[in-house]
């Protein structure tokens, strides 16, 4: 198929519709609700179910309910709207059917404002709702990648029964890039006639639930979940790197439109003489622990700068493989302030000054001014 | 003796052979029957799935032997849409309890019933949440002692009781709204017959329908069975009127 000019939020529907998902329900909230206008009038054309709901949480139900039925079913929302849909994640996550969201976060908490922002990765990737479990969480860093992990998510979340999450910020829902979807796409074969509640005919009725009364039923099924994820971080990691040469000293990992803005800081960089490298994770869960952890342990890596429009949160995650090992940083921008090459420029120029003389001591600051 | 015997009555096809949880003299058990009885005579059972609450009817799908979901405490009636948008052709229902659909339910039965869902409620309203231990619902009558009104409701701090039916009845979306009781042989077939009709209307798809319950609960109204089905009668009643509300023929059928 030939290159289109496409809004992300919108490429971000079409997605969904080439990737043979056949309904959608949804509840306006900006900067997402493109998706849903056009959803409004695409879905008739290939025979869809289009429902706008009356809140997030009925959304989140009814995708519960239309997931039952073993076909593809998505909605979108905004992070205030996400954490409405918390309540049917969990029980979807526990009923162990496949279902996909997406969060084309703004800043927060609360209300919040309307601008783009990473503050949701705590939500997505350590678990919104009640219980034990995951989900899988995917991050998109150019629109023609939040097409190609759309079709992803829906592959995903039927092989392992899971929702699966994919989060931008607000600038790939708004954001215009020429995208490409595939030509003769072929919809895997989904494993819902193992599961899917189709009527009790000719077989014993199937009860799709989360209610295990007996303690040891609960545990089992906490275990089997346990065990899918484990299944997930063994499989499914996906990270991509930028300019990884022995030359650099400071290893930035970021995710995201985040990621590319640190492109632009690198490219810029190079031209004044200075190599730096990034590493970026697609996945956030599972992470792409063990990828980092070979950046990171290169002997050329002096200090690690995790970057994002949020006040730390992936800084975590980072930290967790980094054990230590090596002086990390942070720098961030949040409330819908995105952070300019400029300031990433001199974050890592300051890093450089400071790591290239001696180990400095393990140290996070910063705030962008 | 053997050539003479004719069965008469036995258990509905979809209900299954368990033994159910409720107390003695709840009216789960009738109400659960009926719901059977139904699906049987219209042939629907293999084309059902229902959609379980939070409540005590939570395990009814250990009862009744159809296709089952769990929803999310008041959340059935958007399971249910989200299922009956894709599979307009599979006999949709909820069984839900008045504290799952008349409180923290209130904004999904509303909006499911405006909408015109052809999907089946069973809405059991036995004026206090039971699973819990007898909490004050929002169908509780002014005066009633519940462990969470001890004084008697107290409607000037918690409002009057709230009419469900009636509320969903001034809705202009067609559908068929009744209330029943359960508290004697009589009310029983009338229910019977509101739940067959309920269902017809999805079979045929043609609307929403709700069929309301007025049920008891012996242990937490600190009543004996007998004595819970006249407080029934005498007191239930006469704040929940039984009464067919709408027929979708009264308007426009909804397209």
């Amino acid at each position: 198929m030939a290159k289109v000019l496409m809004k992300g939020n919108e490429a971000i529907a079409e997605a969904a519709i080439q990737a043979g998902c056949k309904a959608y329900f949804c509840y306006p909230i900006t900067p997402q609700s493109e998706v849903a206008e056009y959803l409004a009038k695409r879905m008739p054309e290939v025979d869809g179910v289009f429902v706008q709901g009356e809140s997030e949480v009925a959304v989140g139900n009814m995708i519960f309910g239309a997931a039952s039925t073993g076909k593809k079913v998505f909605t979108t929302s905004s992070s205030p709207g996400i954490s409405l849909m918390q309540e049917s994640i969990s029980y979807i996550a526990g009923a162990q059917l496949p279902a996909v969201f997406v969060n084309i976060m703004r800043g927060g908490p609360g209300l919040g404002g309307i601008l783009p922002a990473q503050s949701d990765y705590f939500q997505s990737v350590k678990g919104g709702g009640h219980g034990d479990y995951r989900l899988l969480v995917l991050a998109p860093s150019t629109i023609q990648e939040a097409v190609d992990l759309m079709m992803l998510a829906f592959r995903l979340a039927d092989k392992y029964r899971n929702p699966v999450m994919l989060i931008g910020d607000g600038m790939i829902g708004q954001m215009m890039e020429a995208v490409e979807f595939p030509d003769n796409y072929e919809e895997p074969e989904t494993s819902s006639g193992d599961w899917a509640t189709t009527g009790a005919s000719g077989r014993e009725p199937r009860i799709i639930k989360s209610l295990f009364l007996d303690p040891k039923e609960l545990e089992d099924n906490s275990w089997e979940l346990h065990d899918k994820y484990e299944m997930m971080k063994k499989d499914e990691c996906r990270n991509e790197a930028y300019n990884v040469s022995a030359k650099n000293k400071i290893l930035i990992t970021s995710y995201g439109t985040m990621a590319r803005i640190c492109q632009t800081a690198i490219d810029e960089l190079k031209d004044e003489g200075i190599s730096v490298g990034l590493f970026r994770p697609v996945t956030l869960f599972p992470f792409p622990e063990k990828a980092l952890q070979k950046e990171i342990n290169k002997k050329n890596i002096k200090a690690v700068l995790t970057v994002e429009m949020s006040t730390g949160q992936m800084y975590e995650d980072i930290e967790l493989a980094n054990k230590g090992s090596k002086p990390h940083e942070f720098f961030g921008r949040t409330g819908g302030i995105v952070p300019a090459p400029e300031e990433v420029k001199e974050k890592v120029k300051e890093m450089i000054k400071k790591y290239s003389v001696s180990s400095g001591k393990n140290k996070k600051n910063n705030r962008g001014k | 003796m053997a050539m003479n015997t004719e069965t008469i009555f036995s258990r509905p096809k979809s209900m299954t052979e368990k033994v159910t949880h409720y107390c003695p003299g709840c009216t789960h058990g009738i109400i659960h029957r009926l719901v059977a009885e139904a699906l049987d005579e219209l042939e629907l059972r293999e084309k059902a799935v229902g959609v379980a609450p939070v409540g005590c009817s939570v395990l009814i799908y250990n009862y009744i032997n159809c296709d089952f979901l769990e929803a999310p405490h008041g959340r059935a009636p958007a399971l249910a849409t989200g299922f009956k948008r894709l599979r307009p052709d599979m006999t949709v229902f909820t069984y839900q309890g008045d504290g799952d659909l008349a409180s923290i339910g209130t904004s999904e039965i509303i909006h499911t019933a405006n909408r015109g869902e052809k999907v089946t409620i069973i809405f059991v309203n036995n004026a206090i949440y039971g699973m819990t231990g007898g909490q004050m619902a929002p169908t509780t009558l002014p005066g009633q002692i519940t462990t969470t009104s001890p004084a008697g409701r107290d409607a000037s701090k918690t409002g009057q009781p709230l009419k469900i039916s009636e509320m969903l009845a001034t809705l202009a979306t067609p559908s068929f709204i009744q209330r029943t009781s359960v508290h004697d042989p009589q009310h029983i077939i009338q229910t019977k017959k509101a739940i067959k009709e309920a269902f017809t209307y999805q079979k045929e798809g043609r609307c929403f329908s709700l069929v309301e319950v007025l049920s008891t609960c012996p242990t937490n109204w600190g009543l004996t069975p007998s004595e819970s089905n006249k407080w029934l009668k005498e007191n239930l009643m006469n704040f929940f009127p039984l009464k067919v509300f709408k027929r979708p023929n009264d308007g426009e059928d909804s397209k």
